[in-house]
């Protein structure tokens, strides 16, 4: 039997997770927030099936410390799979229960009743019984042991088509976010030209009548008028004069200094393991690259939070408010029970983005202002400037073949600076942008190697592939020159752009089709293969300019294959993608529409980060791609038509699929650029300048 | 005061409030229409658009008195089939982005209510989304069109 959800080990009272109301309605409470994923709604409709409750009735409370149970950080794709394990186990509770006081009352065996839309009917029911009728009051039980859920050959609710999610009239029509939020106070930071700048001087007279609040070289200004605050901000910095302490980044690059003083940690069990990595002989050699790279959200950074009494209320967008109330805590010297946050949605983040810092900013502002509701919001220009990069990588792939066109070693050492930097009580620093800028800072957690399975730069570096011999490799370069964390799918990307660019270049060398020279490689893994196969199906094969590529994410969850078709214009040399296909196997499908929705953005953001963004920076290491036209996304005109198939695995368990796309449509892209031009681009992003020197080459 | 009207409705704000960007002030407490968002202030993302007697504009650069006595639509105030369509068929992951790009939508098929694939998306150039959505904006305005 399947152990009882490690979400419901933590907390497991069940009033925590479901309440039913007087009005016919259930509440369903989760620790996983909504980061524009809609993962609310398909936690809800779980609930709705479980329960055999009409999905209207299923309102679902997230990110609310004191309120929500416990669940840690909203990453890693895992929210269905822990959070949905949780209330479907829970909700199985919580029907047993109400029908054993059905039956109490009746007199009758609860094996005789059956439930419809919470509607309980059978022998001895008389007039009309619901639940709502037995739910005079709280369940008063802790789950210790796993209650046998529906069997999904019985769900009217999952994995149906016309799944609606609720929240995005109100995204498109009316106050939504926690931009949207009323305050008392409006505040704006004034930032230094780098994280490496203090203050030295400003003068305190331009901000009047606004609020100034200094502390160190943390510079803030609160107005009740918006506009006001943010005019004053910029008059502040202009009279702000601020100094570079310490020695200037040396370099950006993982050059081969960085590479030399590199921990190595080779993968056992895959497990980074502290021994020495093991030579193995390779013929094939072939190196990738991805720049530093933005999470980009479209929203910059806001945050409210108000100080009463010596106690504090955040609302943000964090991905984390439990961790991120620790933290908060222990900058501002206060008991964390004096601080309550509240998950309101901002916009979509990809990763550790700003939406932590601007908590931290706003609680510094409203600690100075007692009383007051202040929105702190960043701009622009701090959004580019200050948020966490994703980290850049370097990936060098080495292998052999044997005579039969197989491979016969493989060799996979994949370079990088950390991409886990979420605050985290504990840690040995403080992770929030502001903390190291106050008259008595607190630097951020040196960088350490994440030795735990599939994290970091080791995501995915494991191949899906089955090869007699191979030497894979997490190198951890701890002088990051900038300040890094996790972005979609972390390690994955960069590793699966490697893999699969190099299976094809394989199978080139090889003379193989690369679809036969993948699938020979994965007799194991008939999910894989399956997967494969269906997006061939879809596309209709690699025809024409077209390039393949497949992965697990984690090697554990969703695996998905992308089918790439680019055009590349000989003038300009500029790559576009009129067409993708995409097929996954996520398991249990909850929500088609919901799942196809998300690997479908997974696979456009990776097109925009493989063909358009690169952050750049100063020799301060600030950086200066600080809008849109500096650092571009793709836009519309440049978006791929694409179709998705599913691969629905009821009797199975669901699994995460956010960050499935990212890798495949990565590897996909190389390959198909290398089906039109011949050319092989491995140092991302692929622009029309580097398509240019790749053919001059 | 400087009237105006917002979705159908009079509205108005303070003469010293002219030259502020227009979405600073139908954002602020005394017209309290959220629906336009900032993104960057600088015409680069789209959020804040609206449409000015018709005519789309970057609410975040216009200054406020230059709709005085006109009217001004936001994604609130157009309960047409653009916005039933995108809305309907989960046309948006954050959704903050969203209000923009209905606006921009509306504009386009007001102007040619027939718009091909290639028009509807060169219209929608002056938005960005981070999420990814664009395949199925676009196929949801593809529908709208009756293509």
């Amino acid at each position: 039997m399947k152990p009882l959800p490690h979400a419901l080990v933590a907390t497991p009272s069940l009033d925590r997770w479901i309440r039913l109301t007087g009005d016919g309605a259930v509440i369903a409470f989760t620790g996983k927030v909504e980061i524009g994923q809609g993962i609310l709604a398909a936690l809800g409709t779980i609930v709705a099936e479980e329960l055999d409750v009409a999905r209207r009735r299923v309102q679902v409370v997230s990110g609310h410390t004191g309120h929500t149970p416990n669940e840690g950080v909203t990453a890693g794709s895992m929210s269905i799979e822990t959070s949905g394990a949780a209330l479907r186990q829970a909700s199985a509770w919580a029907r047993c229960l109400l029908l054993q006081r059905a039956a109490t009352r009746l007199g009758v065996a609860e094996d005789n009743l059956t439930v419809a839309d919470g509607e309980i009917t059978g022998p001895g029911v008389n007039e009309r019984l619901t639940y709502w009728n037995l739910a005079d009051r709280p369940f008063g039980f802790e789950i210790r042991d796993r209650m046998p859920e529906k069997a999904t050959s019985a769900y009217r609710l999952v994995g149906r088509d016309g799944q609606r999610r609720a929240d995005i009239l109100a995204k498109a029509t009316a106050a939504a976010f926690v931009h949207d939020c009323a305050a008392q106070l409006h505040a704006r930071m004034v930032r230094p030209p780098s994280l490496r700048h203090r203050l030295i001087e400003l003068d305190v007279d331009v901000a009047a009548p606004g609020r100034l609040v200094v502390d160190g070289s943390f510079v803030a200004v609160a107005h009740p008028v918006e506009f006001e605050a943010e005019r004053l901000a910029q008059r502040i910095a202009g009279s702000a004069r601020w100094l570079r302490i310490g020695s200037p980044p040396e370099g950006f690059d993982i050059d081969e200094s960085r590479r030399e003083t590199a921990e190595a940690f080779p993968l056992r069990n895959g497990v980074p393991s502290p021994v020495p990595r093991r030579q193995v002989a390779t013929t094939h050699r072939a190196v990738y690259r991805r720049p530093f790279l933005m999470h980009a959200s479209i929203a910059p950074s806001a945050a409210i939070a108000v100080w009463r009494d010596g106690a504090l209320a955040i609302e943000c967008s964090s991905q984390g408010i439990e961790p991120l109330r620790q933290v908060v805590a222990l900058v501002l010297g206060i008991d964390p029970d004096a601080i309550e946050i509240r998950h309101v949605p901002g916009a979509g983040c990809y990763g550790h983005n700003g939406a932590d810092d601007a908590a931290l900013d706003a609680a510094l502002v409203a600690r100075a202002v007692p009383g007051h509701r202040v929105s702190l919001k960043w701009s622009r220009e701090e959004e580019h400037g200050f948020e966490p990069l994703g980290p850049a990588m370097h990936v060098e792939m080495g292998a052999s073949l044997d005579a039969e066109g197989r491979v016969s070693s493989w060799t996979h050492d994949a370079y990088g600076f950390t991409h886990v930097a979420r605050p985290s009580p504990g840690a040995s620093g403080v992770d929030l942008l502001s903390a190291r800028f106050l008259a008595e800072p607190f630097e951020p957690t040196s960088p350490r190697p994440a030795l735990g399975p599939e994290v970091g730069i080791h995501r995915n570096a494991l191949p899906i592939y089955s090869f007699p011999d191979q030497e894979v490799t997490k190198h951890f370069v701890a002088d990051a020159p900038v300040r890094t964390s996790a972005l979609r799918g972390l390690g994955a990307q960069g590793n699966v752009f490697a893999i699969e660019s190099f299976m094809d270049e394989l199978a080139h060398s090889a003379g193989v089709d690369p679809v036969e020279f993948r699938r020979r490689h994965l007799r194991h893994d008939p999910r894989a293969l399956a997967v494969l196969e269906a997006v061939l199906k879809s596309s209709g094969g690699l025809t024409g300019h077209r390039g393949l590529a497949l992965a697990r994410y984690k090697n554990r969850q969703c695996c998905a294959a992308v089918v790439a078709e680019v055009s590349v214009d000989p003038e300009t040399a500029e790559i576009r993608v009129p067409r993708l296909w995409i097929a996954a196997d996520a398991g249990r499908v909850i929500d088609p529409d919901g799942l196809t929705n998300q690997l479908e953005g997974g696979a456009v953001q990776a097109l925009s980060w493989c063909l358009k963004e690169a952050v750049s920076f100063d020799a301060d290491g600030a950086v200066t791609s600080r809008d849109w036209s500096s650092y571009p996304i793709l836009r519309f005109s440049e978006a791929p038509e694409i179709e998705t198939v599913l691969l629905d695995r009821p009797e199975l368990d669901p699994l995460g699929a956010g960050e499935a796309t990212v890798g495949p449509t990565s590897g996909a892209l190389a390959n198909a650029v290398f089906a039109a031009t011949g050319l092989r681009i491995g140092d991302l992003p692929m622009t029309p300048d580097r398509l240019r020197e790749a053919a001059a080459r | 005061m400087i009237r105006f009207r917002l979705n159908g409705e009079a509205a108005q704000f303070d003469d010293s409030e002219r030259d502020m960007p227009l979405l600073y002030v139908l954002r602020s407490p005394a017209v309290g229409e959220m629906t336009p968002k900032l993104g960057c202030g600088i015409e680069q993302c789209g959020t804040c658009r609206v449409l000015v007697d018709g005519e789309p504009a970057y609410a975040c650069t216009l200054p406020a008195g230059a709709v005085e006595g006109r009217h001004v639509e936001t994604a609130a105030g157009l309960d047409t089939p653009v916005r039933r369509a995108l809305i309907e068929s989960n046309a948006t992951q954050c959704g903050y982005c969203l209000p923009g790009i209905i606006v921009a939508a509306e504009a386009l098929f007001r102007a040619n209510p027939r718009p091909s694939g290639a028009e509807i998306a060169t219209a929608l150039d002056s938005q960005l989304c981070r999420c990814g959505s664009h395949p199925r904006v676009l196929r949801a305005l593809l529908e709208v069109a009756g293509r």
